[in-house]
């Protein structure tokens, strides 16, 4: 049996609240037990679990064909990136080359739902901060963006779009001329969202100096992703071990060096910049081909183990699988970003406000069905 | 009897002498407290319920939507529906609550809201009580309701709602300082608290072109700390829904919620009404010294459409800002109070005395 971790209590004068599992600010099912001294975050205890599928475990019972539409259901947010890292995996073990339109075309969907994590987690982040209108706004422009993944995977939120040897079907033909017009949009109004909510004093005074964790410590608690760039970690997996196109393609990684919740919300608003670059060197050729490799029905790796890091849209996504020649994977682990950048949350936010709390797990990006499985 | 929509004073005297020819003296006053009672119940239900619907209205506009538009033409009767819902709610009583604070909390914040519009001039001759003091009188009335908030918190006996209290009681406590001192600001201007006195003394200009830049100070400090006294965003710390759930007022269901939603809206409007009347002239119409003719057409518009015209106004400044800032730390809130707004205002009300003793307002 499990023990229930005790409240960890210094004084007299500390005393626990439980943020969650049902709190508007947690984003889900996670469970913060909060001491506080006043309104002084004394200690953080996060309590995960209550989402818990056993995603990995149902993965060592499936096919690889099967294993995809269960990482959709991990971080849904960025479920296209999900997707592809076990896609991937399961091509280098088999020493597959995809067709060259399967990698731009994966580049540019992962691009695009970059984007759209992004966009739906500015509406949290000043939704958290008590902007209400900032939700409004992000969700206006990631419709969008869910109607181009509609029209092309059939999906909107999450796609299964990929599959081992290349995706699952060609590419609607407005797909390129919607993407254009997309990011002609999006680059018009992405500057709305400096006005109203980067600009703003008080979103700056809540921000600045506000969970701050070192880049020494970044690197020691595994803070991967824009948490990670933000205090001027270069963790960017599509450039220190690319995948897709993105050694080809130009683009900047975004690092700030401040630390503070201000710079984890500046790597991303950037980040959505450079996924639009990214997205405009590719849209205009993408090369005719297959969109897959004719794989065979039931698919074996060889024995051995497999792995493969991919850039999701809050950090490093891992999957190690573990072959025993089956058509099933002996074990498969996923690293979770969100997991990992969780557990930074004590020490960013100790000796701050609980409204710095709230602050602080928002510009982390948690999303909890990952961080679970 | 002579009815007239631009000066109330004499269908009320004809009321009053009616009342008391008819009635002996003790009932007349007994029959003449009830009918404005009554009259006011009305009006703070309607203004409360018009003001949820106003606010839904103005936020879908600030995030591009539609707001209610199913209940009646355009969605007018979606507060009535939710006010009927509450109605009918569960009251849900709590094991561990102090019973007795608990129920009474909410009465306390519906009182002191109700109380100042008694002082509140809504055109000419309507106006419950004419007090000599309003103004104090309608400063120490809102203060009240703070009392209200704190047994709230504290009688829910929920983590939640007590940081929600205590937080809240920070605040209004602070920023009632500002909202009295940049009305004292205008009071020196009128010379008067009374608050018909101050209203007749804007008959040639409002307060806030008459004494330039001493009330236009005096007129943003009094927004921000108003705003901060009805504990809207950005200062809506108290019931903070991304990290207080909904901070003091947790606990509550039903209709006894409703009464906190409806005193927050109430006071709105009575931070606005008192805004309206000694920054903006209240109900007197918007006269500019020499152009008569400008002058006539002005007092054509009956004083009770300026009142209602600026208050409105004032709300919806007030909603844009809860709509588009997002909400300041409880560290923060307190420094923008005690080092910024309080000197600032001293040094205002020295100015004001200064202008005034030198003539230098219009």
């Amino acid at each position: 049996m499990v023990e229930e971790v005790q409240n960890k209590i210094d004084t007299e004068e500390e005393y626990t609240i439980n943020m969650g599992p049902q709190h508007p600010s947690t984003h889900g099912v996670l469970r913060f037990v909060v001491s506080l001294k006043g309104e002084i975050v004394k200690n953080v205890q996060p309590h995960c679990g209550y989402i818990h599928r056993g995603i990995e475990r149902m993965c060592e019972k499936l096919t690889y064909q099967q294993i995809i539409h269960l990482t959709d259901r991990m971080d849904y947010l960025s479920a296209h990136i999900n997707n592809a890292a076990v896609c991937l995996t399961v091509e280098s073990a088999l020493d597959i080359e995809v067709p060259e339109r399967v990698k731009y075309i994966r580049t540019i969907i992962e691009e695009l739902n970059r984007i759209a994590s992004h966009q739906l987690w500015w509406c949290a982040f000043g939704m958290d901060l008590g902007g209400l209108t900032c939700f409004f706004y992000g969700l206006r422009d990631r419709e969008k963006i869910l109607d181009i993944f509609e029209e092309s995977t059939g999906g909107r939120l999450i796609q299964s779009y990929n599959c081992p040897g290349g995706l699952m079907n060609d590419i609607h033909p407005n797909f390129q001329q919607k993407v254009k017009d997309f990011i002609k949009y999006f680059r018009k109004v992405l500057p709305e969202y400096d006005q109203l909510l980067t600009g703003n004093v008080i979103f700056q005074e809540r921000t600045k100096k506000v969970g701050y964790i070192s880049k020494e410590e970044a690197i020691n608690y595994g803070l991967t992703g824009p948490s990670g760039r933000g205090s001027g970690f270069a963790c960017d997996v599509r450039k220190r071990a690319p995948y897709h196109m993105y050694d080809k393609v130009n683009f900047k990684e975004i690092l700030y060096t401040e630390g503070d919740t201000l710079a984890r919300y500046k790597v991303r608003i950037d980040e959505m910049w450079e996924s639009m670059n990214i997205i405009e060197q590719l849209i205009d050729n993408i090369p005719e081909g297959d969109f897959a490799v004719k794989m065979k029905p039931i698919i074996k790796l060889p024995e051995g183990e497999f792995f493969q890091r991919v850039e999701s849209a809050r950090g490093e996504l891992d999957v190690f699988i573990v072959s025993d020649g089956n058509k099933n994977p002996y074990r498969v682990k996923f690293r979770s970003p969100n997991l990992v950048n969780l557990s930074a949350i004590n020490i960013m936010s100790k000796d701050q406000k609980i409204a710095d709390l709230v602050a602080i797990s928002g510009s982390l990006d948690l999303v909890i069905p990952c961080m679970d499985r | 009897m002579n009815f007239n929509i631009y000066d109330f004073t004499s269908f009320n005297q004809w009321i009053d002498n009616y009342l008391y020819t008819s009635l002996s003296p003790f009932w007349a006053l007994i029959v003449e407290m009830t009918i404005i009672g009554l009259v006011f119940l009305t009006g703070y239900a309607l203004v409360g319920l018009f003001l949820v619907y106003l606010e839904r209205k103005v936020c879908a506009l600030m995030q591009n939507r539609i707001g209610p538009n199913r209940v009646g033409p355009f969605g007018l009767f979606q507060t009535i529906a939710d006010l009927i819902k509450l109605l009918l709610k569960e009251l849900i009583s709590i094991k561990q609550a102090d019973k007795l604070l608990f129920n009474l909390a909410p009465f306390i914040v519906i009182i002191a809201s109700f109380l100042c519009i008694a002082a509140i001039p809504f055109a000419k001759g309507l106006h419950a009580m004419d007090f000599n003091i309003g103004v104090f009188y309608v400063m120490a009335v809102s203060s009240m309701g703070v009392v209200g908030i704190l047994i709230a918190g504290w009688s829910s006996n929920n983590k939640y709602s007590l940081i929600g209290a205590m937080r809240s009681g920070a605040q209004i406590v602070s920023y009632e300082l500002s909202v009295g001192l940049s009305l004292i600001t205008m009071v020196v201007l009128a010379g008067s608290m009374q608050f018909s006195t101050i209203v007749e003394a804007q008959s040639d200009g409002w307060f806030i072109f008459k004494g330039h830049i001493s009330s236009v100070i005096a007129f943003i400090i009094f927004m921000i700390a108003s705003t901060a006294e009805t504990n809207r965003g950005p200062f809506d710390l108290a019931e903070a829904e991304s990290e207080l759930t909904a901070g003091f007022h947790t606990e509550y269901s039903g209709i006894k919620f409703a009464f906190f939603f409806l005193a927050e809206y109430m006071n709105m409007f009575i931070v606005a009404a008192i805004a309206a009347t000694v920054f903006w002239g209240g109900w007197m119409p918007l006269h500019i010294g020499g152009l008569d003719g400008f002058n006539h057409v002005m007092d054509f518009i009956p004083p009770f459409v300026w009142f209602f015209g600026k208050t409105f106004v004032i709300i919806f400044l007030m909603m844009w800002f809860k709509w588009t800032f997002p909400r300041l730390r409880i560290d923060q809130l307190l420094t923008l109070e005690w080092k910024y707004l309080l000197p600032i205002n001293l040094l205002n009300v020295l100015l004001m005395a200064l202008m005034v003793l030198m003539g230098w307002h219009f």
